[in-house]
């Protein structure tokens, strides 16, 4: 079956997509939570005050959470889910928890999808978490970009948390990803 | 008093809009065929300039959490949120109808309590959102925001008012067609879809730079609905069937061609 286009996410996403608690995972301030942010940029570099994040992780010791919750969350669970529109300056932020790898001795990364207005269709990238040098080199994904491009999917820790930059265009363009093809187990 | 907006001087005309459309697809079919996606890169939606990759998207393998999508249940939606007609203290105006369909992955299996959001302007084609200024009246009793989860056989319904057509400034005397915006998410990660559905029969098709970025017809046809008398119910609302497929990883095609070498 062929499968149903994508159309842009358009201009009016505010009163249809966004929720309260959308992009707190887990509550700001509780334990383990740390801050993952950036800006949405566009060929320019102006922030996009019109863009969605979301993102789907794991938890922090590896495991996919499968749980429902994300709508209506209760504060306990974790569902691994957030989404956040961006503000006037282009930024976006979730609190939530560090995800570990999903795969043994793989690199710790969020899924992230992006939407925006004058974006034709949704786009899907990965934030992977800075510190296991070891994992990122042996990476995949990583190791199959040139080198100047990897430093894109790679975030920043910072005195905040954790800062990814998404640049929807430009010499710094994110690394965007097609999901499609693999072989199903 | 006449309050139709004065077109700002650097806007193109429609003419000339329809004739970058036209050119783009013919390229496209004289490279073989459309695109079943919409181009990224698609100069007639001028926002897309400055907002699209200029890189090809990398492939690369999903990972496990690529591989699972988040799930949702009963505690996320009220079963309430899937009729956006009585949110307000009164009926809002315009044309009730129903639109409900099967959502299913490319192999046709049913995605099972997943949840579908949507999101619309009202009859008058005016969203309640600050930056529409379309000077069509606000109704008080439509939001025209909403979510059901599919049921075990992958079906969604919303009871809503039929959205009217509405003006944009991407070049002078832009209208969209009449749509309705979902989202969708499947049982993996790449099959989340976010999307427009039409109304049979739109004479703003051919004109619309959005629906017309995906170049290949047949695709196309994929995002309107059709008239299902079925669905349409005795001296209350008419009815409007759409399908949607989750096409995601494509995986069992892979497979299948694998299976074959």
């Amino acid at each position: 079956m062929r499968a149903t286009p994508g159309q842009t996410v358009g201009p009016f996403f505010h009163y249809g997509l966004p929720y309260d608690g959308d992009r707190d995972l887990v509550p700001p301030g509780s334990v383990g939570a740390v801050r993952f942010g950036g800006r949405v940029l566009d060929g320019t570099g102006a922030g996009l005050q019109d863009a969605l994040v979301e993102i789907w992780q794991a938890r922090p010791d590896g495991t996919v959470p499968r749980e429902p919750g994300s709508l209506r969350r209760d504060g306990w669970t974790f569902t691994g889910f957030g989404r956040a529109s961006t503000g006037r300056d282009g930024r976006y932020a979730f609190s939530t928890l560090e995800p570990g790898p999903t795969e043994p001795g793989g690199a710790a990364f969020f899924a992230v999808t992006v939407f925006a207005r004058g974006l034709m269709d949704r786009l899907f990238t990965r934030a992977y978490l800075p510190d296991d040098a070891a994992a990122l080199a042996a990476d995949p994904l990583l190791s199959s970009l040139p080198e100047e491009r990897r430093s894109t999917l790679v975030a920043r820790r910072d005195a905040r948390g954790l800062t990814f930059d998404i640049r929807l265009q430009g010499a710094d363009e994110t690394v965007f990803l097609d999901l499609s093809g693999y072989r199903r187990p | 008093m006449n309050s139709t907006p004065v077109p700002a001087p650097d806007l193109e005309p429609q003419e000339a809009i329809s004739a970058r459309i036209a050119a783009i697809e013919a390229a496209h079919r004289a490279d073989g065929e459309g695109r079943p996606q919409p181009a990224l890169d698609y100069p007639p939606y001028r926002s897309s300039a400055l907002r699209h990759p200029t890189k090809d998207l990398h492939h690369t393998d999903p990972e496990t959490i690529e591989r699972e999508a988040p799930c949702f249940g009963d505690r996320d939606v009220d079963p309430l949120e899937a009729d956006l007609t009585i949110g307000g203290a009164g009926e809002p105006i315009g044309e009730r109808m129903i639109i409900a369909g099967r959502v299913t992955d490319a192999e046709g299996r049913p995605v099972r309590r997943q949840l579908v959001e949507v999101w619309q302007a009202n009859a008058g084609g005016r969203y309640v959102h600050k930056r529409d200024r379309h000077p069509a009246p606000l109704d008080p009793n439509f939001t025209g925001a909403g979510r059901c989860l599919t049921d075990d056989d992958g079906y969604y319904r919303f009871q809503t008012i039929k959205p009217g057509p509405y003006p944009w400034r991407n070049h002078h005397n832009a209208w969209r067609p009449a749509h309705i915006h979902f989202s969708l998410f499947g049982t993996e990660f790449a099959q989340r879809l976010v999307t427009q559905m039409y109304f049979p029969g739109d004479p703003l098709f051919a004109l619309d730079p959005i629906l017309r970025s995906i170049t290949d017809p047949a695709d196309r046809e994929l995002l309107v609905a059709s008239y299902d008398h079925d669905l349409t119910t005795h001296e209350w609302a008419t009815g409007y069937r759409w399908d949607i497929v989750l096409g995601g990883s494509r995986g069992t095609l892979m497979e299948n061609e694998g299976d074959e070498a």
